[in-house]
């Protein structure tokens, strides 16, 4: 066993850092995308609208049902040819990795957010419903005003640990080569053999922020508990 | 479309058979995982809820740890980093095992590891969940606080948390492709294979996708059929904050959708 030398971390951080941005980045862009297309296919499911609501369906059970690591497979070839008949003259348009990631992720992640959102629209009180009725709003104001607002205040604790997961998740953007923190750590061990310090800090600093999200987490819990209590 | 499936590799094997090596590894290692997962996360779950700090803080730093670290990271620390931190002796006897095993035995580790911090977290809300009275009632009959989890609680507990059980076996057959990032053959590793081999790549990882769809359908019927074996009878849903129900509910409604669908 060689002695740890941790001065190397020190002077690998800034890669890391950069890494670590691209992880986050990712993140929010995964959270942003996913949280607006799932709450659509939630809406369509809960709407039962015809045809499409079947293929909602069976894309996020497919989506549910397989690795993530298949999915970004997937993604990452089939998404230059799509675009190449959407946009072009059939031909594939190839995008890059770190776009190809961006996509699939938020793709992915609408598929889980969808579901949260769709039990949590089944959960809104039916009075809501009827009170909206009452005051003649339309189903768009209902939705808009009313019963969406709810549904994401109620849902926020699995909305969020489930972000906590996808950021935890973005580490398997290794497949794909990409730098993110356990990217630049890799590629890091690779030039300069020292394996064992990299993965320690790269698994040290997940570890920091995804306990501290929980706790946060958990402590939002705590308080909603209390404010729905009452 | 799948015709290129029976087609001779170079190896002389045909694709379909490297499909079911593949396949044959995921399921050794789930199956094995789950097994190492469901014992560690029943006595850490315990622990979790046991007043005696000698156990409760262990279990709690287990289940911190264990979950907050990707499967992806914690599959390196096993496969690079563990041979290098043990005694010499010990590492240098791990490196000299054969290939697939010296990725498969590491896989199997970090998996059944992480999967256990799930678990725990389960059996705890489960026996959470049960009434006050049973751990009284246990009391009042003499029983040692060991008995009483071994004979009244976990029992009880286990029973009502086959539901959500059924998302951490989904989670482990799922989280097995990541063993192919440390080189092991599995399912996902094996149509990327016959893909760059052939060049079929929407055959080959079709063929993938429809395995693993079949395995979730079959994961999903067997929880259900044991849940419906081992369900208390009468017992009422035990009552949880909203969004727990809710996480319970998300949890369960992983496949009656995806059934629907595939009807």
């Amino acid at each position: 066993m060689n002695a740890l030398d941790f001065s190397i971390a020190a002077q690998a951080w800034p890669y890391l850092w950069s890494g670590l941005i691209f992880s986050l980045s990712l993140t929010a862009a995964a959270f942003a995308i996913g949280m607006v297309l799932g709450t659509c296919l939630a809406l369509v499911q809960h709407f039962e609208i015809p045809v499409l609501a079947q293929l909602v369906r069976g894309y996020v059970a497919v989506i549910r049902s397989i690795p993530l690591i298949l999915v970004l497979f997937w993604f990452f070839f089939l998404v230059p040819i799509v675009l190449g008949h959407l946009i072009g003259n059939g031909r594939p348009i190839p995008i890059g990795a770190n776009a190809t990631a961006f996509i699939t992720f938020g793709l992915f992640e609408a598929a889980y957010y969808s579901e949260i959102i769709r039990v949590g629209l089944r959960a809104v009180n039916k009075g809501q419903f009827e009170a909206c009725q009452a005051l003649a709003l339309s189903t768009y104001d209902t939705y808009r005003h009313i019963v969406l607002p709810q549904v994401l205040r109620v849902a926020s604790p699995i909305i969020l640990s489930q972000t906590i997961i996808l950021f935890q998740d973005t580490s398997l953007v290794y497949v794909l080569s990409l730098t993110d923190l356990l990217g630049a750590a890799s590629k890091l061990a690779q030039l300069n053999g020292r394996l064992v310090e990299m993965y320690l800090v790269v698994a040290v600093t997940y570890l920091a922020i995804s306990s501290a999200a929980s706790q946060c987490v958990a402590a939002l819990r705590k308080r909603y508990a209390v404010a729905t209590s009452r | 479309m799948f015709g290129v499936l029976f087609e001779q590799a170079a190896d002389g094997q045909r694709y379909i058979d490297w499909l079911l090596s593949g396949l044959g590894w995921t399921l050794a290692l789930a199956f094995f995982g789950w097994w190492i997962a469901f014992g560690i996360g029943v006595i850490v779950g315990v622990g979790r809820t046991v007043q005696n700090r000698v156990f409760a803080i262990p279990a709690r730093l287990y289940v911190e740890i264990f979950r907050n670290i990707p499967v992806l990271v914690q599959m390196f620390l096993w496969y690079f980093v563990f041979p290098e931190v043990v005694p010499s002796a010990l590492g240098d006897a791990i490196k000299r095992i054969p290939p697939p095993w010296a990725s498969f035995f590491p896989a199997l580790l970090c998996l059944g590891l992480y999967t256990a911090s799930r678990i725990a977290e389960q059996v705890r809300a489960g026996i959470e969940a049960l009434p006050k009275g049973q751990l009284e009632a246990a009391n009042a009959l003499g029983l040692s606080g060991y008995l009483t989890y071994r004979h009244v609680i976990v029992p009880q507990a286990l029973r009502l948390i086959v539901p959500s059980l059924t998302s951490e076996v989904m989670g482990i057959y799922k989280n097995t492709s990541v063993a192919l990032t440390i080189g092991l053959m599995e399912l996902t590793a094996q149509a990327r294979q016959i893909s760059e081999a052939t060049f079929q790549t929407f055959t080959a990882f079709g063929a993938a996708t429809i395995v693993y769809l079949c395995l979730a359908l079959i994961a999903y019927q067997a929880m259900a059929l044991i849940d419906k074996a081992v369900r208390i009878p009468g017992s009422a849903p035990a009552r949880l904050p909203v969004d727990q129900d809710l996480a319970i509910e998300v949890q369960q409604g992983a496949l009656p959708g995806a059934m629907e669908a595939a009807k």
